[in-house]
């Protein structure tokens, strides 16, 4: 029998609403504490909760995306608990009644494979404040403390998959395929570290065929490689427990991701009775067919969708096509170096080769890579019309990445690198080359047709080292193949 | 000059017979030395009220002035006031000053009315007697060892003492209209939606509604013009024109047809209190409307209804008084239970314990469907009792109380006996609908009122029966004896 893990995730996707969810305060990030906090936020008496329309829209799209079932009705409720970051002693959130119902992620597995994750229901709701714990002290140097209320009433989208994933690298899957939706919505900026998506993981172990078993609740795993080693240390925890003959409890559990362990935080025994109710002081949200309409007839293309462009109009394989709509941001850069250079195949070996290459050399994302989509199309396209040869290309690359300079044309004049083709200056050096190495020109014309073409590389190779790489590889191999006969 | 309705008071700041400031004055100076024996204002903003009198006067003389410019009124401390103490009439925000206005405040500051300060009552409109306040019980002019009513006892009071011409009130559960009442005033409690709540310090949010309390229907219709329509701070009121109030008071009620349920004239009314709505009854008769007795039989559901739902909605409405931002704070607690116990536990006073105790119960799980959900059911059918009555009649009247104000102190043993007070309110906040008091006569020397309940948004229709009702009797116009 062998053992496997059953997961399912729930990620809090913060949108990307210029607002909170209920009142007119900023969401920008990083301001000092309790500066975009208005009264509604704070949870003064008398204050009401007015709902952000774009928060509902952001939703709805993201239901679309989903192929999920929009709830045409669904409410706000009070999930009420007492904590300092959560002013109003309860937060809003839907419940029974969700915006965005059953739908589906399609997830692309490493051994090329893709597997369906359903999603159980997403939810708007509102983000609680934060509690700094540190570098607080009373008059006595007691630790206090601190409530930063920026982030309260911030909206949330929470999306619950169904447990279906079996592994780490399906969670990680899932949740990449996620993000690579939110950000192509523009719903969400998907920023991790600033924790525009976090995400809590229920993890239970059974063996095949068998009934489930108990799970746990992971929190606070916010980023790829947390969620990866945190689902990893859960199952390996888990095993390990049952193999001894224990038994897993049911209970929700913290990742330190300094330690690289959970811990338990509370057990079902401990958890909160939130008394949940219908918000009496907001209205249900009542949507109609020409409002989803509406909102399908705006929505961009999606990562599904691009794919199938990419190889349907572009050519290109599904492999290249997978990687290239992987997320928003590398498939405008794709694109804009397609537009640029006016070549799919070229733009898409450059993409995927050479610059991935730097960029994973130097950790570097797309977004914020130092060659303009623009720069490599350029490029693409001096290689196209034979200005430059490939070596001659990467050459131009490298000053580019390293910001050498702007201009692809630039470069090229500063460092010489444009190609001969001028048949007479290439035939000259051709010439140079044969009478200096007699012997091998007497080795080549001895050697059987089958041998020769190995052998003719040495003299292509003293043929472009001698035009410093210039020449056009072409022309020389023509020109060789009519001078030795 | 006290003895006049704010439409006097208007008519004499128009033609110049008295200023804004003068006015003020006067009404200053009788809180000043009447109020020490009603306890009917908690927080009195003299020097703001003559900044605005002056003003008022300075519109008007410059021809700028509204209608009601100049016009003295009072707020309960309910309402949120920017800069001034804004109390709930609980510990717990006995020291919060509100950095805002709730819209109906501003509403009137734009009109340019003149606040006087901020009235008792019940600690967060929890209670019928005004003996639920941390600054103590307001006693009833009409009788100083009775109660005035509650929860907008001290707006109650004052008004019917002459403190103020008009105070502003709010009504959850009865909270306008049974202080009315027993005060001899006027009180109104609109439709559900018609004035903003943003401000008003919730109680329970799906039943609570502000509304004018003044001496006349005709006052509490020139005050609903300034304080009713949409407000996009408060999802829950409604984009609903507002028409005038004042237009259809005298539409004649000719061919009017009045429902009397037998639920409000059974068991639990005195017969003294019958008698005299039933003269009251006989007026409208005389000016040609017809009586029909109705039936509305889940009348006995409500009180078991509404103290379910409104306890729960305050459970949660209350969580965020908890020590941490504002309002009372323990001294030197030791961690965060103790922060929350302790801060809670002094800050609210007995009512509003029990209230949100028995509300946390109804809410929690295992319990929901039995409280909860059933009392929203009930509210459905109770809502369905009155669309089925408004088929066969325009208006509803019976008593607003089973019996007159009872005196300090007798029902406070006994807080079911005190929730049965507002049998014949609380349904009309289950459904919506608007309703109003006007004083009807005097039972053993205490005033009692006679409820009329229209459909929802019939505001000018309740406004135009009372108005007439008022034209043709001079109960609205007796004062309590010691203040003629």
């Amino acid at each position: 029998m062998e053992w496997e893990a059953v997961i399912g995730l729930e990620i809090h996707v913060q949108l990307a609403t210029q607002s909170k969810i209920f009142s007119g305060a900023s969401i920008a990030f990083g301001s000092e504490p309790n500066t975009q906090a208005c009264a509604v936020d704070l949870g003064l008496p008398g204050i009401l909760p007015v709902l952000n329309e774009t928060a509902v829209e952001m939703a709805v799209k993201f239901g679309l995306a989903v192929d999920a079932e929009i709830g045409m009705k669904s409410v706000f409720e009070r999930k009420n608990y007492f904590y300092p970051d959560l002013p109003k002693g309860y937060q809003t959130t839907q419940n029974d009644l969700p915006i965005i119902g059953p739908g589906l992620v399609e997830i692309q597995l490493e051994n090329g494979t893709s597997k369906h994750i359903r999603i159980h229901h997403a939810h708007l709701e509102e983000d609680a404040g934060k509690s700094l714990h540190e570098a607080f002290f009373d008059e006595n140097g007691r630790g206090m403390t601190g409530v930063d209320l920026n982030r309260a009433g911030t909206p949330l989208l929470e999306i619950v998959s169904q447990p279906e994933m079996n592994s780490a690298k399906e969670a990680v899957a899932y949740i990449k395929a996620v993000h690579s939706i939110v950000t192509y919505l523009g719903i969400s900026d998907g920023n991790m570290a600033e924790g525009s998506m976090r995400c809590d993981a229920n993890v239970s172990m059974h063996y095949k065929g068998t009934p489930l078993g108990t799970r746990c609740e992971i929190k606070n795993i916010n980023s790829f490689k947390f969620i990866e080693k945190a689902i990893n240390h859960e199952i390996e925890r888990q095993i390990e427990l049952l193999e001894d003959g224990g038994r897993v409890i049911q209970e929700t559990r913290l990742y330190d991701p300094d330690k690289n362990e959970t811990r338990s935080m509370r057990s079902k025994e401990e958890a909160n009775d939130y008394r949940y109710f219908p918000c009496p002081d907001l209205l249900p949200v009542v949507l109609d067919e020409a409002y989803i309409e509406h909102i399908r007839s705006e929505m961009p293309e999606l990562p599904k969708q691009k794919k199938q462009r990419f190889i349907d109009e572009l050519g290109l394989s599904a492999y290249d096509a997978s990687v290239l709509s992987s997320t928003r941001a590398m498939a405008d850069y794709f694109e804009q170096v397609f537009q640029t250079c006016g070549d799919a195949k070229s733009a898409a070996n450059w993409v995927m080769g050479e610059l991935s290459a730097q960029m994973n050399k130097d950790n570097v994302e797309v977004e914020n890579c130092p060659v303009s989509a623009v720069q490599l199309g350029q490029l693409v396209k001096r290689i196209i019309d034979s200005t430059i040869n490939a070596k001659a290309a990467k050459q131009v690359f490298v000053a580019l990445w390293e910001k050498e300079g702007n201009s692809v044309d630039e470069i090229i004049a500063d460092k010489g690198l444009k190609q001969v083709t001028d048949t007479g200056a290439i035939a000259a050096v051709v010439d140079e080359v044969l009478a200096k190495n007699p012997q091998q020109v007497e080795q080549y014309l001895a050697a059987p047709a089958d041998k020769r073409g190995k052998m003719i590389g040495f003299f292509v190779g003293q043929i472009m080292k001698a035009s410093k790489g210039t020449a056009n590889p072409q022309m020389v191999n023509q020109l060789l193949s009519e001078k030795l006969g | 000059m006290h003895n006049k309705t704010i439409a006097e008071l208007a008519k004499g700041l128009a033609d110049g017979d008295f200023s804004s400031v003068e006015l003020t004055r006067h009404f200053l100076q009788r809180i000043n030395t009447l109020d020490s024996q009603y306890n009917s204002f908690i927080t009195v903003t003299g020097e703001q009220a003559l900044a605005q009198a002056e003003a008022a006067d300075a519109l008007r003389a410059a021809g700028n002035a509204g209608k009601l410019a100049g016009i003295p009124i009072a707020h309960k401390d309910i309402f949120c006031t920017e800069g001034v103490l804004t109390t709930c009439a609980s510990k717990m925000l006995s020291n919060f000053v509100a950095p805002y206005d709730a819209t109906v405040v501003s509403r009137f500051k734009q009109a340019g009315l003149v606040t006087l300060g901020k009235t008792n009552m019940d600690e967060f409109a929890m209670g019928s007697s005004n003996e639920n306040s941390f600054y103590g019980a307001v006693k009833n002019p009409w009788a100083l060892g009775a109660v005035p009513g509650g929860s907008s006892g001290g707006s109650a009071a004052a008004v019917a003492a002459r403190l103020v011409p008009a105070a502003t009130g709010t009504d959850t559960g009865g909270s306008i209209r049974q202080p009315a009442a027993f005060c001899g005033i006027t009180g109104l409690k609109p439709t559900y939606g018609r004035v903003s709540r943003w401000g008003m310090i919730a109680y329970a949010s799906s039943l609570d509604q502000g509304g004018p309390m003044a001496r006349t229907a005709e006052d509490c219709a020139l005050l609903l013009n300034e304080m009713a329509g949409f407000d996009p701070k408060d999802s829950t009121s409604l984009k609903k024109a507002v028409p005038d109030y004042t237009a259809d008071l005298n539409q004649p009620l000719a061919g009017l047809r009045i429902g009397l349920p037998k639920e409000y004239f059974g068991e639990g009314l005195s017969s003294e209190m019958g008698d005299t709505i039933m003269t009251a009854v006989k007026e409208f008769e005389k000016l040609g409307a017809t009586i029909h007795e109705i039936s509305l039989p889940n009348t006995m559901l409500a009180i078991p209804a509404y103290y379910v739902i409104a306890p729960a909605e305050a459970s949660s409405n209350l969580s965020r008084y908890d020590g941490v931002r504002f309002g009372h704070r323990c001294e030197n607690p030791v961690n965060l239970e103790d922060l929350y116990k302790r801060s809670r536990g002094e800050g609210f006073g007995k009512e509003v314990q029990r209230r949100i105790l028995v509300g946390t119960y109804a809410l929690s799980e295992g319990y929901y469907d039995a409280y909860y959900r059933k009392a929203q059911r009930i509210r459905r059918l109770i809502q369905q009792d009155f669309l089925n009555a408004f088929n066969e009649v325009d208006l509803i009247m019976g008593p607003t109380t089973p019996s007159e104000a009872f005196d300090l102190g007798s029902n406070t043993d006994d807080p079911v006996q005190m929730y049965m007070e507002d049998i014949y309110t609380l349904a009309v906040n289950l459904a919506g609908l608007p309703g109003i008091s006007v004083p009807a006569g005097l039972v053993n020397g205490r005033p009692v009122g006679l409820q009329i309940l229209a459909g929802h948004f019939q505001e000018s229709q309740l406004l135009n029966a009372a108005h007439q009702f008022q034209n043709a009797t001079n109960w609205h116009q007796l004062a309590p004896t010691a203040n003629q």
